[in-house]
């Protein structure tokens, strides 16, 4: 219960939608999102039944006294939730973050990778 | 032909954009300029009474590969990012490409105060930060009256 409450409070803070770019071919998708000032240490990745969330915090060494003065990154988190869908494999994503970009790569299940049929002439 | 006007290519693409920028204009907004439509990388800057600090948030490049220059008070920064994107001929469908590709430049004023000789900068986690000191003798100083 109270997971529940501190789980629907996270969701409610402020949170920047990253930009992502999706590409799928036959055996899978990959996707991108531009995180930048996120650590690994500072993401969080999370597959509930069919919901992908993608969560990172800012992290930046600032000196002592800093006064802003332009800001166009107000909010120190990035938030963004995808649908996967059934013949997508969840068990097997796999994550890297390199230099502020995380790359997923979501493989097909087994039963969905595309097969040859062979055809046989009598 | 008709058709093909009617329904772009990657029309879902769009929408998903669409749909993006519309939940961007609802949700608490991060700034008037917005991000990622404002601009690669996008800016903080900020100072203090020793220094000025500039954030560029710039994920995805090669640190080797930035470049930024300090010309009569102005600070350029300067590079380009490769597109993650498969070739054209690749089997491979793009479902949604929001991320920034290709040459991009972003221009400071910089205040009078600073010394283009004592900058620091450092790349970490995509973030570019520039830290520029501001000279000593700029600093306000009380003369004797003999």
């Amino acid at each position: 219960m109270t997971n529940n409450v501190s789980k629907s409070e996270e969701s409610r803070r402020d949170a920047v939608l990253p930009p992502v770019d999706v590409i799928e071919d036959a055996t899978g998708i990959t996707l991108y999102a531009d995180l930048p000032g996120v650590s690994k240490e500072a993401l969080n990745l999370r597959v509930e039944a069919d919901t992908l969330t993608i969560e990172g915090e800012v992290g930046l060494t600032t000196p002592e006294g800093l006064q802003a003065s332009h800001a166009e990154v107000s909010v120190p988190r990035y938030r963004r939730v995808f649908t996967l869908s059934k013949e997508l494999d969840p068990e097997k994503i796999a994550a890297e973050l390199n230099h502020g970009v995380l790359k997923l790569r979501i493989p097909k299940a087994e039963h969905a990778q595309p097969r040859k049929v062979q055809i046989r002439v009598s | 032909m008709i058709y093909r006007s009617l329904f772009p290519r990657d029309i879902f693409a769009e929408f998903d954009r669409l749909q993006r920028d519309l939940q961007q204009a609802f949700d608490t907004s991060p700034s008037i300029r917005g991000f990622g439509r404002g601009g690669y990388p996008a800016l903080n800057v900020g100072g203090t009474a020793q220094s000025v600090e500039i954030y560029a948030f710039a994920p995805g490049l090669d640190p080797a590969k930035i470049d930024v220059n300090i010309d009569r008070g102005v600070l350029t920064i300067e590079g380009e990012r490769a597109s993650g994107l498969p070739a054209a001929e690749a089997k491979a469908a793009v479902h949604i490409n929001e991320r920034f590709a290709g040459r991009f430049r972003r221009v400071v004023s910089l205040p009078d105060d600073v010394d283009p000789n004592a900058v620091g900068a450092e790349y970490r986690d995509g973030v570019l930060h520039l830290s520029i000191r501001r000279r000593e003798s700029a600093a306000p100083r009380r003369i004797q009256v003999q």
